[in-house]
């Protein structure tokens, strides 16, 4: 792999896990409304996903988005600013951390809802397909909104019609405070793809690369009409559910575990070994990195708050 | 003009649309050389083909859904579900994701899509096929809701929801389709959103209705017409948003309101309508206003009970009758 997107690809990993960790410094000072569902562990899948497809290639995302946020090249100060409720984040204020979509670079939005955005990828990658733009549509959802009906129903429809979709699922075990192996009978979810007529692949969540070979071929796949193939990647977040929601319902030594294999950690590790890059390279990403999310974090207290009045516009369209 | 039913129409209205404009799409259960449970898309597979005309399986909440997503990537998809009563089962694609979208997003983008609901009761059908929603939906910021009652007005009111560019529910109820009328061959003729029309003029009492119901309201006009009762009726048509303007005007003129839906009165857009007359016409008024729906149940299969709960000709009549004592 080119040695400029291993670099690019730990860039994007580290800007999301520093933004991340700004967010639970911001909430827990009580200076963010709302609530914030953490991506902290799973960077790689985003980071991976992301470069591997089409800057103009669709995407959407979950509760949990601001990952793939930023992994498909979204302004960290409009990001910030949106959590900050701010006039000039990405929404205006209106939709916060669940809602924030960036139409100029195919993010068809983050999704409150478990399962809602996977028929709309499928429709995103229906225009992909009926319009022969050669643009194609990769959805993130959980393990856990794989028992919602909304997955099989659109995978069913996906299948039948070869839509140009990739179905990128990050199996963290657990959907809120449930381990999910509880509610259902299988172990990996893409051991449902065949029965959908579909390939499953099985990738390690930790591995930015091997996330970025699967979904490139399963994205390639799609793209020349070979219709949709569901990635399961391997992952854990490192923190609990949302933000302030105490961890305790998972076993310490799982925990510990994974945090073994954290990405953030391991992978320049393995790009230092490879000679990739060395450690004050490394250093000096990650001080360009921290000024960044500290620029974006005064910008969003610097921005205006929304007019009041602006809570009645863009109910509809024109 | 030509004459023909409120199914034609409808079809008609697509297809002169999906001419016009290569973005719109059109997809549902059995639509394409079935032609539709209700024959509204006869003839348009033929037409736009199976790349455009589109049998879905049969999962509500993921076709809704996938509309949702190539609205949003810049398609303009009409779904048709086949019984309007499954929208429960589509209900967060339109509710949690079509209707807040844009503003969730702060305006970014749009969701253009026009969802058709074939509704109402139609003759021991029963509880679970003869819903009409257009009470949920109104009352939803983000959505509009249109129920035209007329073939002309199926055609102009389709031909709007595909040009609009929010989410549209769109309320045919299932005694119109066979309904024959004059429809204009213009292709331009569009009725505007929110704009409501008299079907008939009266000077004794005014009548705010919609869909079905406006000609259960006609054929009760007539006989109270021969007590010398004259009604003027409001076709409200679109729910959301509505022509309070004309609505209101009526009122100050006849002085009494009876607001008809064939849905439940109780927690229904009748009251909308009602309450904002009281409110605002209320010095006009020389008697309460009142509304005339179903009665609350379920629709009951047994025919004899179905019409025992459903509004009729004849409660029409007895209604206007009581208000006119006055």
């Amino acid at each position: 792999m080119d040695s400029d997107l291993r670099i690019k690809m730990y860039r994007n990993m580290l800007k999301i896990r520093l933004f991340e960790e700004k967010v639970k410094e911001l909430d827990m000072q009580a200076k963010l409304p709302g609530f914030f569902h953490l991506y902290v562990g799973e960077e790689a899948i985003a980071v991976g996903a992301c470069n591997a497809i089409h800057p103009d290639d669709y995407i959407t995302s979950t509760h949990r988005g601001h990952g793939h946020l930023l992994a498909k090249g979204a302004d960290v100060k409009k990001a910030m600013a949106e959590l900050f409720s701010r006039e000039t984040g990405y929404c205006h204020g209106k939709g916060g951390s669940m809602h924030i979509a960036v139409p100029e670079i195919g993010m068809l939005g983050a999704n409150g809802i478990v399962g809602a955005g996977i028929p709309i990828a499928t429709g995103a990658a229906f225009s992909c397909k009926y319009r022969k733009d050669g643009k194609i549509a990769v959805c993130f959802f959980g393990d856990g909104a794989c028992s919602q009906g909304t997955f099989h129903e659109a995978v069913n429809i996906a299948t039948a019609f070869a839509l140009p979709v990739v179905y990128v699922c990050e199996n963290n075990l657990y959907g809120v405070g449930t381990r999910q192996g509880d509610v259902r009978k299988i172990e990996n979810i893409a051991d449902r793809a065949p029965a959908y007529s579909m390939e499953g692949v099985i990738v390690d969540g930790n591995d930015p690369e091997a996330v970025f070979g699967v979904v490139q071929k399963a994205a390639e796949k799609a793209r020349s009409g070979g219709g949709p193939t569901l990635v399961e990647c391997k992952t854990y977040r490192h923190y609990s559910h949302f933000t302030g929601e105490p961890d305790n319902y998972r076993d310490p030594k799982e925990v510990a575990a994974w945090k073994e294999k954290d990405p953030v950690r391991t992978y320049p590790a393995r790009l230092i070994s490879e000679g990739v890059i060395d450690e004050a390279g490394i250093k000096r990403i990650q001080k360009e990195i921290e000024e960044e999310i500290a620029e974006a974090v005064t910008y969003a207290e610097n921005s205006p708050k929304p007019r009041l009045e602006s809570a009645l516009e863009d109910v509809y369209a024109i | 003009m030509s004459k023909m039913t409120y199914s034609k129409a409808l079809a008609l209205g697509m297809s002169e649309e999906m001419r016009r404009d290569r973005n719109v799409v059109f997809w549902g259960l059995d639509i394409a050389e079935y032609g539709g449970a209700f024959g509204a898309s006869r003839g348009m597979v033929e037409e736009f083909g199976h790349d455009r005309v589109i049998c879905m399986p049969i999962a509500e909440a993921g076709y809704t859904g996938l509309a949702v997503g190539a609205a949003a990537a810049g398609l303009r998809p009409i779904v048709e579900l086949e019984f309007g009563d499954w929208v429960t089962i589509a209900s967060d694609q339109l509710v949690n994701q079509a209707a807040n979208m844009r503003y969730m997003f702060g305006g970014s983008l749009s969701v253009p899509m026009v969802l058709r609901l074939p509704c109402g009761a139609f003759g021991s059908a029963a509880a679970q096929h003869s819903h009409m929603f257009e009470s949920w939906f109104a009352f939803i910021p983000g959505l509009r809701v249109l129920a035209p009652s007329t073939p002309a007005e199926a055609k102009g009111m389709m031909k709007a929801a595909i040009r609009d560019n929010n989410p549209v529910v769109f309320l045919e109820h299932r005694l119109c389709y066979q309904m024959k009328g004059d429809v204009p061959e213009d292709m331009e003729f569009i009725i505007p959103i929110g704009s409501a029309d008299i079907k008939r003029t009266g000077r004794d009492i005014t009548i705010v209705t919609y869909s079905y119901m406006v000609h259960m309201a006609l054929e009760a006009a007539e006989k109270l017409a021969g007590e010398g009762i004259e009604v003027e009726i409001v076709d409200v048509r679109s729910i959301k948003p509505w022509d309070e303007e004309m609505v209101l005007a009526s009122v100050k003129k006849t002085s009494k309101a009876l607001v008809i839906s064939e849905t439940y009165k109780e927690f229904g857009a009748s009251g909308e309508f009602a309450a904002t007359i009281a409110e605002k016409a209320f010095d006009y008024l020389d008697a309460p206003v009142k509304r005339l729906g179903c009665m609350q149940a379920p629709i009951p299969c047994n025919p004899d009970l179905e019409k025992y709960i459903l509004p009729s000709v004849d409660k029409i009549v007895k209604a206007v009758k009581d208000m006119c004592k006055r």
